[in-house]
């Protein structure tokens, strides 16, 4: 009861993020992102570093940032708060628990451990030990099953795997989708229009693990070029980022193609090729800026896709990244694990949507008016 | 039905010429190739894994120590995998689980998406703000993350079952809906049919329900239709990670990859479970791309 009540009081708050005003965004956004940045700053680099991030942020969004960027920090950072808590409450309601093994048959045993670990018998109150310990201490916690490490080791080393592999397949999945995808919209119909979109189609119709087994027999055990997995130099990375990527760039070869249908189109291209520009340079500087425009708008939901994707890329490859420790998390209830990583992809995937906004703003001036 | 989609340029066309948007939608269906084969195939893959099982009377449980992983042969059309059970009988019943989760928690999420989205696009203003601030909201969460979360709250007995996952599906693809039918339903809501059944006093619900939702099936299907295949896939990789139904295509993907190495290679194992779900996720694509370039008259020009 109580429960439902304080998600539904955090809900309120959320919701009235919508009105705030353009003075309240200003004041209450650079306040929250100062905060923020104080408590990463000092958990990262000690107090100085704190409040200098803290200072310096909250100053910078006060003066410079537009408008939508403030609303959306100020609905940030309620969000995550409602989102340790909702998870919180999920994870109690699971059943089972971490101390629920064969060697803790004591009762007393498993309340001494609860201590240790900070891990109380109520949800809500498991939430504010660890708001307490992520505000005030400024750590992610200590893992209830990896003994003797706390969250940050696991997950530090893990982090740079994991946004390598990404931003990698991300890359990938633009370039490959793109000139793809443009190359078949300057020609519809024509035999590279069919030979792209019939690639496309593979990338769309196969699972990624699919995708990633294959590659694993030709390129691992076939032709012996690659390393079946595991992580170590550059070589490892290139299965893994690819097998992201593919459907990836399906989906914006897909796109960029209707895109460039469109664009070839409009009033401007054909002036640009009235005034006798050679066909490169339009299809390079006029075009092309407007068949990105749906790509962009695609990108956010692609980083999104590509993390979850990176769930199961990770396990098939037997890649060390964060997608692991939450799947492993999960599944032995290692609470603070689990909220850690929770906390660090949200805050990946908000702060990826915020730059896509931004860079579709800058693409695009019809929607610069709105910023 | 018939007068309410048709748009205002209707009383300049004579009336013998005149053919409803269905009828029109349906027209451009037809020509589209790849989604007619896309549609036969999706009949096919239905039959097959719906009625040949239980017609040809398909053990896929029954193990034979004495036939372990035997390659394709006649008496084993699909080979047999590490326990001897037969693999044609599994991809077949595999595939009813996915079909099922796919159907299931993608009527779910139209079920949810549908109503949430037409609420907030209908009452809009500040009632619609709010409404969205929670999609939002569950937006910003990797959806992976939520379904792992609450396939994690049933119990260990249910795990493998189909309702609890396909319930963990639904609530999270019903976002996408919800957005796509808010949107649509944002410009209908001024439309003038709607206007008048205002004025002859209709209230909120009933013009939601009445005249509103007809409307915006074209899209409910297109996007129901869509929804299918991402169904599957999640599922898939749910049964990959070992969290999601037991016997799906997904599971028996992620069993092959498992056998998987360099001396010996099964590949029968890996193909039927892959070649299903591809031909699967391939139909329903292009049987919602076409629906969509059909019911959308801006592909017209393309």
């Amino acid at each position: 009861m109580i429960e439902a009540i304080t998600i539904l009081v955090g809900f309120v708050i959320i919701a009235s993020t919508a009105w705030l005003g353009p003075k309240s965004a200003r004041i209450a956004a650079p306040l929250l992102l100062a905060g923020m940045l104080y408590i990463g700053g000092r958990a990262g680099w000690g107090q100085l570093t704190g409040v200098i991030l803290a200072v310096g942020g909250g100053a910078l969004a006060y003066f410079f940032a537009p408008l939508r960027v403030l609303r959306r920090v100020a609905f940030l950072v309620p969000s995550l708060v409602l989102l340790i808590y909702t998870t919180t409450l999920l994870m109690y309601r699971a059943p089972g628990n971490p101390f629920a093994g064969e060697k803790v048959a004591d009762p007393q045993v498993e309340m001494a451990l609860r201590a240790h670990y900070g891990v109380p018998k109520d949800a809500t109150q498991f939430f504010f030990v660890y708001m307490h310990r992520l505000v005030v201490e400024g750590t992610l916690g200590p893992s209830i099953k990896v003994a003797g490490r706390s969250v940050e080791e696991l997950i530090g080393p893990a982090l740079p795997v994991s946004i390598s592999i990404g931003l990698l397949a991300l890359a990938l999945a633009c370039a490959i989708g793109l000139t793809l995808g443009v190359c078949a919209g300057l020609r519809p119909n024509s035999l590279a229009d069919y030979g792209s979109m019939t690639l496309v189609l593979f990338g769309i119709s196969l699972p990624n693990f699919v995708i990633g087994a294959l590659f694993i027999i030709i390129f691992a055990l076939k032709l012996g070029w690659l390393p079946v997995a595991g992580w170590g130099g550059y070589r490892h990375l290139i299965m893994p980022a690819f097998t992201l990527a593919l459907p990836y760039a399906a989906y914006v070869a897909r796109l960029a193609r209707s895109g460039t249908l469109e664009v070839m189109q409009q009033d401007f291209i054909r002036t640009a090729r009235a005034k006798g520009l050679p066909r490169n340079i339009i299809v390079l500087k006029h075009a092309l800026k407007g068949s990105l425009l749906p790509v962009v708008s695609f990108l956010g939901p692609a980083a999104a896709g590509i993390m979850t994707g990176s769930f199961v890329v990770e396990t098939l490859f037997g890649v060390p990244g964060i997608g692991q420790w939450f799947v492993k998390g999960a599944i032995n209830r290692d609470y603070s694990v689990v909220l850690g990583t929770a906390i660090i992809y949200s805050g990946l995937i908000t702060s990826f949507n915020l730059v896509v906004d931004l860079a579709y703003a800058w693409l695009d001036p019809r929607v610069r008016g709105t910023l | 039905m018939r007068n309410a989609p048709s748009n205002s340029h209707a009383v300049d066309v004579p009336a013998e010429a005149g053919r409803s948007l269905r009828q029109d939608a349906l027209c451009r269906l037809k020509e589209n190739r790849m989604a007619l084969v896309g549609a036969a195939l999706i009949v096919l893959i239905l039959l097959a894994c719906f009625a040949v099982p239980t017609l040809l009377h398909l053990d896929p449980v029954t193990t034979d120590p004495q036939n372990q992983k035997l390659p394709p042969s006649a008496r084993y059309w699909f080979g047999t995998d590490n326990l001897g059970r037969d693999y044609f009988a599994r991809v077949l019943v595999g595939g009813q689980t996915s079909l099922l989760v796919g159907f299931a928690a993608t009527a779910a999420s139209v079920f949810v998406g549908v109503f949430y989205g037409a609420v907030a696009g209908y009452y809009g203003g500040k009632v619609d703000d709010v409404m969205m601030r929670l999609v939002d909201f569950l937006y910003g969460i990797p959806y992976m993350f939520l379904v792992i979360i609450i396939m994690l709250m049933f119990s260990e007995t249910a795990r493998g079952e189909a309702l609890p996952v396909f319930l963990a599906l639904g609530l999270v693809q019903w976002l996408d809906m919800a957005r796509v039918i808010r949107g649509q339903v944002l410009t209908l809501r001024r439309r003038e049919f709607v206007l008048a059944a205002r004025l002859l006093g209709a209230s909120g619900p009933r013009i939601i329900l009445t005249h509103i939702l007809p409307n915006a099936l074209g899209v409910i299907l297109v996007y129901a239709t869509l929804t299918v295949p991402a169904v599957i896939i999640l599922e898939s990789f749910l049964s990959f990670l070992g969290l999601g139904v037991t016997l799906s295509w997904g599971e028996l993907v992620a069993e092959a990859v498992g056998v998987v190495n360099p001396i010996r290679s099964y590949w029968w194992l890996l193909l039927w479970p892959s070649l299903f779900l591809g031909l699967t996720l391939f139909s329903l694509n292009f049987l919602g791309d076409g629906l969509r370039d059909a019911t959308d008259p801006r592909s017209r020009k393309l």
